[in-house]
């Protein structure tokens, strides 16, 4: 039985390899592509573009750099890092609330906070336009961190409630009669055991943020205020001939989060796989 | 009396998400159904009550058909390549004895869903650049000249080259979930199943499939929801032309509203998807609630 397969199970695993790898080649090549470029001239990128660079210098990336990516990517970085702090703790506040302590109204609670993950952003924003200009937090820093922390407060809740449910009562019970307050329970005990759900969380909302468009364009408008996904496009209408630097600015906006992804991959796929059913 | 209290201070711990989330998520839901009511220029800031009218005008709008049109056929494509393509390379990779290169491809499928749709989009846009491209270039080099065309210019390919671009981008990620869902599976009925006789083909239909129909369901719904909320690939390579061929109700609702100063009108497309994007939800709620998760 064994031997009769073999020869066909050999082959079988021959073209298995072979669309695999070509599949990985076709994800590759143009990441590639897009890497050697940013080290090219002009004259090279439009003469071949499948040749190799003739001189590897960052001269490209320096450009990119100067040219508003580093105001870009301190936006970026500054945007993504305070609202992931402040979604994380926003919903692992709320996650206690609604899995470990008796609120009054609590499924309905659940369900109002959890509902918002149904709603296409597409849809507020017209109204949110309206209302953040009211506000005179229009082409601001903080109308992106709102909105970046608002709407992804479902998800993240969700997500941590999900795992706070299964952490057993008795540690309640326990740091009660140590004579721990609620603050101190949630604080000293509960989130420290939650530590692998927070880091997928805070991993998948690094990457949503980082890459969020439709806001950070209708939002932003000046420079100072642009992330890195609008500030790439006004590069490219800006210095739209200069290519390679374009493809400069590329590189380094897409190198920290896929970084990100190979150190932190176990607790992005947990997460990921955790959520799915948002 | 005490008691009570107690209970109603436990409100704190929801209340700053509740804010957060009813201000900025559902209460622009609800204005954006009253401004679909009104004619609506933003920089002269008149407002006018017009009733039903956005609406009307909206089903005698061809763009905003064939809009509805381009998403739907988004949605059909991507359940073919995310959602069956993916399970099938899933349980392809799952028969890659090597458990480290099942993880290296996995990874390496996935790197395109971690990078922005902005760097995707732009890196796509120089890809099927008629002279500089290295598509039109390899077609020229294998001889096909007659293939090579300017593919984000012409009414006929834009559409079909940004729906290629975006699966290109998005099929790591659901295959890396598949694949998640797949090592789930106790290996015994596998194992069991070969025993019995059982192709590879048989093991695929008759164990992986059934197993991972929750998985399946899922990322069918949460594929065809996305499909329907397309925005930045489409905005970052064609903005809707050529000749609006590549509109989708996203650009065709930031199109009306922002550049056309026409916001009730964007408010009635908004409305659309808002349902149709509820529509979707409901089932996927209706999926969840199959699962054992508890709402």
């Amino acid at each position: 039985m064994v031997t009769r397969l073999s020869f066909l199970g050999v082959i079988a695993r021959v073209f298995m390899w072979a669309f695999l790898l070509a599949l990985a080649v076709v994800v590759l090549y143009p990441l590639l592509w897009m890497t050697l470029n940013g080290f090219k001239t002009n004259a090279e990128l439009f003469g071949d573009p499948f040749a190799l660079p003739l001189d590897w210098s960052f001269g490209n990336y320096a450009k990119a750099w100067n040219r508003g990516v580093s105001d870009y990517l301190t936006t970026s970085v500054l945007v993504t890092l305070t609202s992931t702090v402040a979604t994380v703790f926003v919903s692992a506040w709320a996650a206690y609330g609604l899995t470990r302590v008796d609120v009054p109204f609590g499924k309905t609670l659940t369900a109002a906070v959890l509902g918002g993950l149904m709603l296409a952003p597409t849809v507020a924003l017209v109204p949110l336009v309206k209302m953040f200009q009211a506000m005179g937090l229009y082409n601001t820093f903080w109308a992106l961190l709102i909105l970046y922390t608002a709407f992804r407060i479902p998800f993240t809740t969700f997500l941590i409630r999900a795992y706070m449910i299964d952490l057993p009562r008795e540690v309640d019970e326990a740091a009660a009669m140590d004579g721990a307050g609620r603050w101190t329970c949630f604080w000293r005990v509960i989130l420290p055991m939650c530590k692998p759900i927070i880091t997928s969380t805070v991993l998948l909302h690094i990457l949503f943020t980082w890459n969020e468009y439709l806001f950070a364009m209708v939002f932003t408008s000046g420079a100072g205020v642009q992330t890195l996904p609008v500030g790439l496009t006004s590069l490219m209408s800006k210095h739209g001939t200069d290519y390679p630097v374009v493809f400069a600015g590329m590189v380094i906006a897409a190198l920290p989060v896929v970084l990100l992804f190979f150190l932190g991959q176990r607790y992005i796929v947990k997460g990921l796989a955790d959520g799915v059913g948002k | 009396m005490r008691a009570t209290l107690r209970r109603t201070l436990g409100l704190a711990w929801v209340v700053p998400a509740l804010v957060l989330v009813g201000v900025f998520v559902y209460l622009p839901l609800v204005q954006n159904l009253q401004f679909s009511t009104l004619k609506w220029d933003i920089y002269s800031g008149s407002q006018e009550y017009v009733g039903l009218d956005n609406y009307a005008r909206l089903v005698d709008d061809p763009v905003f058909w064939s809009a509805l049109g381009n998403n739907v056929l988004y949605a059909v494509v991507s359940v073919g390549f995310q959602v069956l393509g993916a399970l099938l390379l899933a349980a392809l990779l799952d028969s890659v004895r090597s458990e480290r290169w099942q993880r290296v491809l996995r990874a390496v499928y996935f790197i395109p869903s971690a990078i922005s749709l902005t760097v995707a989009g732009l890196l796509f846009y120089f890809i099927y650049e008629p002279n500089l491209g290295p598509l039109n270039h390899a077609l020229r080099a294998a001889g096909l000249d007659g293939l090579a065309q300017a593919w984000l210019g012409q009414e006929s390919t834009a559409m079909p080259a940004i729906i290629a671009m975006s699966q290109w981008q998005g099929f790591g990620y659901s295959t890396l979930l598949f694949a998640v869902a797949i090592q789930r599976i106790p290996r015994e009925i596998y194992g069991a199943a070969a025993i019995d006789g059982v192709g590879p083909v048989g093991r695929f239909f008759h164990v992986t499939v059934p197993l991972v129909r929750e998985m399946t369901g899922l990322m069918a719904i949460v594929t065809i929801s996305g499909a329907f909320q397309v925005f930045n690939e489409v905005m970052v390579m064609t903005a809707g032309g050529p000749n609006n061929s590549t509109q989708v109700l996203g650009t065709w609702l930031y199109r009306s509203g922002f550049v056309r100063n026409n916001f009730g009108y964007a408010a009635a497309i908004a409305t659309v998807l808002f349902v149709i994007t509820l529509g979707i939800a409901v089932a996927q709620l209706w999926a969840a609630r199959r699962r054992r998760v508890e709402w």
